[in-house]
């Protein structure tokens, strides 16, 4: 039989011993993983693309994703390094980032919310996503982008035009670098005054969902400050096909302008169905009926044919712009995919090379750090001119492209002319501008 | 009254469209006693048979675009046109209603093929059954659609001579903005026209009248010794034509894409049963029905009352059908009460 003593020292010891030992995996695994999904030290990194593969915004997302591929070879070091050569300043260097190598995730956000928040956090939980990037809906990117302000991942917004996507619903891990409606708005106004005057009346369909909302509400806004009146502005589900019953209450409504608030699929259907109803061949009062669509991609130009011609829009970029980071872009994509890129396609490959050349720069992984270069980053080469990322909301700030559909084009892909580059100044807003205000939230480490 | 005018003929527009998908489903329903989830899906096969169709006649040879310098561009030109020319260009502007010819052989041997590879093994099983395999089927020939075509819609447009509009108000004396496209009118004409055709040959023919018999008392019938089982087969692939059909001829109003039959899918089950089960009378009067008022609601007046109503009105006429008459508005009594 032996006997048990339990001494005060004995005790003590235990406890430190237990205490320590319960402590070391909590302070390994803090160390291996100071941050979510830290790379450590593998050899590879993870980017999570999540994009529109199947509903009203697919073809835009089979862009992006292309745009994706190619921005990931370029980082590898693989290719012809496109916009690599001429981003200014940059701290890439081809060798994937931080000597990592590049790989990828794909997820279709089916330009659902909660179906791009499950692919979002699956690329995250599952695959290891650093960052992930993509949306090609509003919707969709401000519901991904408060699930990665919550993870604690880096969301570099894709396509997003909605002004709550860096105004009330910002976030602090959240980035985007395509313009928004409001600046479609202050970029459109004057060209719509000196071609169709200041006596009109617009009739607007909108897609319901916060970036139709935002968006008839900077075009209302400004067409109304140059004296246009607002005769109706009627909501269209998303993705309704047939809008045949919204447009038969304009034909006799008295307004002698349709603004069509509509993007992708939604767009190219209600701008060929106006067409069919005979508005372009319209007189109202006196004036020729006329067509806006202020949000506009080549990808709808293609879809809508020849219905587009003439018609004026805004759209943050063009392939076919002359200067070096363009030129550089369009020549890889076209030489790798048969086609020049649209401007989901460049926004998402921009987004992908600047989130790489902040790791870069930070020298880490570390969100915190990711979003400590990024804000304020000035850069040029990229193909908008030099453009700045206030550090105040996150939004990229840069001239945007007022442009027409060209009645004469020169080849398939040439449907858009650019009629004004709207200088940045003209088209800046302040962050905390009433409607726009909204809260960053902190970095959580 | 302009307004009130272009709201009518728009609803009869898309009355048409339901009315013909709604006439193959309860069609089907009322012979063979199946509920076929799979017939939106006919519809669909329907509209890319439309597609296939233009994309036979627009096989191109592939010509370097000399425009494009920054990289090899190449531009398609239809083997058609080098061919034939002007001839050659004015074939391909009238694919789609030409595709109509290729639509109907193949959409009656995809009916027989369903009906006797799949659908005959659940007669007898329940109609829960019944919906689960059908629906299974609709997403099977959903995923083969968009492996072979994409996602995307593709664009499928009318011929360019009634691609426009017609000033309709003219035509009755009224304003001159009541316009409307060509062939949207054309296509009410033809669902029209397909579903008199159905009604005909269901009510004047031999076939037609059996088929009747059958629907009304098939254990009689077969007693008589007469195989009302193939007859039915049959009646399922005139079904799958007609919805095919339809399909075809929506191609230039809504480009099709590999959902466009789930979207519609729906929206014949609740014209089906608002115009009772089984009854084709019952379908086609409840497809204008509820294509009118759908119309009817959207407009700006009748919104800024009961805003939103453009998105629930069918389902709410439904509700209140059903509250009312149970049966839906021409079901006969004992249809799915058993």
């Amino acid at each position: 039989m032996t006997k048990t003593t339990i001494t005060r020292r004995g005790v003590l010891k235990s406890s430190a011993a237990l205490g320590l030992a319960g402590a070391a995996p909590m302070i390994f695994v803090r160390k291996a993983q100071a941050f979510v999904n830290d790379p450590g030290d593998a050899g590879s990194v993870t980017l999570g693309f999540n994009v529109p593969q199947t509903g009203a915004y697919a073809d835009e997302g089979a862009d992006e994703l292309r745009a994706y591929q190619l921005a990931v070879k370029h980082l590898n070091g693989e290719g012809d390094g496109g916009m690599l050569n001429t981003m200014q300043p940059s701290n890439l260097k081809g060798n994937g980032i931080l000597g990592k190598k590049v790989e990828f995730t794909t997820g279709d956000t089916q330009t659902k919310s909660d179906a791009a928040r499950a692919s979002a956090k699956r690329m995250i939980e599952k695959d290891g996503a650093i960052m992930i990037t993509g949306g090609s809906s509003s919707g969709v990117a401000i519901a991904v982008q408060s699930l990665c302000q919550e993870a604690g991942v880096i969301f570099m917004a894709g396509l997003t035009h909605s002004n709550d996507t860096t105004g009330k619903d910002r976030r602090k891990y959240g980035f985007r670098h395509f313009f928004n409606t409001e600046m479609s708005g202050a970029a459109l106004g004057p060209v719509l005054e000196s071609s169709f005057g200041n006596d009109r009346t617009a009739y607007h369909l909108t897609a319901d969902y916060t970036w139709g909302w935002s968006q008839e509400g900077s075009i209302k806004k400004y067409t109304e400050a140059l004296g246009w009146q607002t005769n109706a502005a009627v909501r269209t589900p998303l993705g309704a096909g047939d809008f045949s019953q919204y447009i038969t209450p304009v034909l006799n409504s008295g307004a002698d302008v349709l603004v069509l608030n509509h993007y992708g699929k939604d767009m190219v259907n209600s701008l060929t169905q106006a067409v069919q109803f005979g508005l372009r061949d319209k007189q109202v009062n006196g004036k020729d009926f006329q067509i806006v669509v202020p949000l506009f991609s080549r990808l709808m130009a293609q879809g809508a044919g020849e219905n587009i011609k003439g018609i004026y829009g805004s759209t943050n970029w063009n392939w076919s712009l002359q200067d070096a980071g363009s030129q550089a872009f369009v020549k890889s994509f076209g030489a790798e995919y048969g086609n020049p890129p649209s401007q989901a396609a460049h926004t998402c490959y921009v987004q992908t090379l600047l989130y790489a050349n902040a790791v870069e720069t930070a020298g880490t992984f570390d969100p915190c750090g990711v979003i400590e270069a990024l804000e304020g980053f000035k850069f040029d080469g990229m193909g908008n001119g030099p453009t700045e990322y206030r550090a105040a909301d996150h939004q990229c700030f840069k001239d945007v492209l007022v442009v027409q559909g060209k009645e004469n084009p020169a080849s398939q892909f040439d449907l858009l002319e650019v009629v004004q580059v709207t200088p940045r100044a003209q088209v800046e807003y302040s962050p905390t501008m009433e409607g726009y205000e909204g809260d960053l939230g902190t970095c959580a480490a | 009254m302009d307004a009130i005018f272009l709201q009518i003929l728009n609803g009869l527009d898309k009355g048409g469209a339901y009315a013909l998908i709604a006439l193959g489903l309860t069609l089907v329903f009322g012979t063979l006693g199946v509920v076929n989830f799979a017939h939106g899906a006919l519809f669909m096969l329907g509209a890319f048979c439309a597609v296939t169709f233009q994309k036979l006649l627009t096989l191109s040879k592939q010509v370097k675009d000399e425009s494009i310098t920054f990289f090899d561009a190449y531009k398609e030109i239809p083997y058609l046109e080098i061919w034939l020319g002007d001839t050659g260009a004015a074939i391909i502007d009238w694919a789609v209603p030409l595709s109509i010819f290729m639509a109907i052989p193949v959409m009656l041997v995809i009916g027989l093929i369903m009906e006797r590879g799949l659908i005959q093994y659940f007669y007898k099983r329940s109609h829960a059954e019944q919906i689960l395999v059908t629906f299974g089927l609709a997403i099977v020939l959903q995923e083969i659609v968009k492996s072979f075509f994409g996602a995307n819609p593709i664009p499928t447009p009318a011929p360019d001579i009634i691609a426009g509009s017609a000033n309709v108000g003219a035509w009755f004396g009224l304003g001159d903005s009541v316009v409307y496209p060509y062939w949207r009118m054309i296509y009410l004409v033809f669902a029209l026209i397909v579903i008199g055709s159905v009604f005909a040959f269901l009510q004047f023919t031999t076939f037609g009248m059996v088929v009747r018999a059958g629907m009304a008392d098939r254990e009689t019938v077969t007693l008589l010794g007469i195989d009302v089982e193939r007859r039915f087969t049959i009646v399922f692939g005139i079904a799958a034509i007609v919805a095919g059909l339809a399909g075809v001829m929506y191609t230039p109003i809504l480009p099709p894409d590999y959902h466009i039959g789930m979207d519609f899918l729906v929206l014949s089950f609740v014209v089906v049963v608002v115009g009772g089960m089984g009854s084709l009378p019952g379908a086609v009067a409840a497809g204008f029905l509820l294509g009118i008022l759908q119309s009817f609601a959207s407009m700006n007046e009748i919104k800024s009352i009961f805003p939103g109503i453009d998105q629930i009105i069918i389902y709410l006429v439904a509700v209140v059908v059903l509250l009312v008459r149970p049966r839906g508005l021409m079901g006969r009594k004992g249809v799915m009460e058993d």
